[in-house]
């Protein structure tokens, strides 16, 4: 994954919006991250610390919040969360027709600064 | 003060490759993202693909590479309008490259744009181009593994393409442990098995390919693809 140009991505958008804003100072910044996408919230923050001295975000702290993928069986109707591998298996009926929902999320949900 | 934004992160390159979908649409172009790691054989697959299909259709290729432009002369030899991106450094093609190399190649009205992505299992995955088919690229001499390493671009393909089965009997590599762990996590992906170097199994990839393009023309509507074959004219 691209943890690094992502938050460059993260910190421009927020840094434009938060001119628009007359914001100078940001506190927080709160990603959602599905875990379909594969980025990694440690990545991030590490990006986040990287890239923050000398900023307007210098003394602002990221939350990521990671959002999992929901699946159901088109059989069996049994809903369930995806392993590691992603696997799209129904656990119940061993059925490979699912449905997934969510999971592909990748945004910057707000902000918050002064 | 909070600021609610839900702003997509990959926003920005997202919206150019709806344009260059939108764009390649208008014109009837079927655009093929080719994807896998360095080494698998996508060049060797775009010359024998090309050979082929070059009598039948109006190819156009992007070459991705961080620098060179060798696969680039390769294509060339084809006899096809080639235009190579060197990224240099950068993992991965984006849709705003994209949009800039087909420029070079709109003069020559292609109908079947191969882009070949840098060699790459990871990044590439990401980054929408505009295309209409993700080919994702696994050779027999990489190992059984690749899939579920790499599960991200193998779940968004749409072919996937085991190369080098020439080499099978060399091998360790098992076909069905592979086909069975894409039906896992992509089980509407088409599945072929293909040698580029000796030719074996690519009249079925071809045709499939032929088809796609049909399909794309006829689901053009009737003033894009009336406006379209006035330009070729």
């Amino acid at each position: 994954m691209h943890e690094l140009s992502l938050m460059q991505n993260v910190l421009q958008t927020v840094e434009l919006s938060a001119e628009q804003h007359h914001i100078c100072r940001i506190n927080k910044v709160k990603l959602v991250i599905g875990q379909l996408t594969m980025a990694l919230p440690d990545s991030l923050q590490f990006a986040f610390e990287a890239l923050k001295p000398g900023t307007i975000f210098a003394n602002a702290s990221l939350v990521v919040e990671e959002q999992k993928a929901r699946c159901q069986c088109r059989r069996c109707r049994q809903e369930f969360e995806l392993d590691e591998f992603y696997g799209l298996v129904c656990p119940q009926c061993g059925n490979i027709d699912i449905q997934v929902q969510g999971g592909d999320e990748m945004y910057v949900d707000y902000y918050e600064g002064e | 003060m909070k600021v609610k934004l839900e702003s997509r992160l990959l926003g920005a390159n997202e919206l150019i490759a709806h344009n260059n979908r939108n764009m390649f649409s208008s014109r009837g172009i079927l655009v093929i993202n080719l994807m896998s790691s360095p080494g698998s054989g996508k060049t060797t697959i775009l010359e024998c693909t090309i050979q082929e299909l070059a009598k039948q259709i109006k190819i156009g290729v992007i070459e991705g590479d961080l620098y060179t432009d060798q696969d680039a002369r390769r294509i060339e030899q084809q006899g096809v309008e080639v235009v190579q991106i060197n990224t240099e450094g950068t993992c991965h093609l984006d849709a705003q490259m994209i949009s800039h190399a087909y420029q070079k190649l709109d003069a020559s009205k292609p109908q079947l744009l191969f882009i070949e992505n840098v060699g790459n299992l990871v990044c590439p995955a990401e980054f929408d181009l505009g295309e209409d088919l993700r080919v994702v690229v696994i050779s027999t001499a990489e190992g059984n593994d690749k899939v579920t390493k790499y599960p991200l671009v193998f779940r968004r393909a749409d072919v996937v393409l085991v190369n080098k089965t020439d080499l099978l009997p060399y091998t360790d590599f098992d076909v069905e442990k592979v086909k069975n762990d894409i039906g896992l996590i992509n089980p509407s992906a088409s599945i072929f098995l293909i040698s580029g170097r000796t030719g074996e199994g690519m009249e079925a990839w071809i045709c499939w390919l032929l088809q796609q393009s049909k399909n794309k023309l006829l689901s053009m509507n009737e003033t894009s693809y009336l406006q379209m074959a006035e330009g070729r004219e």
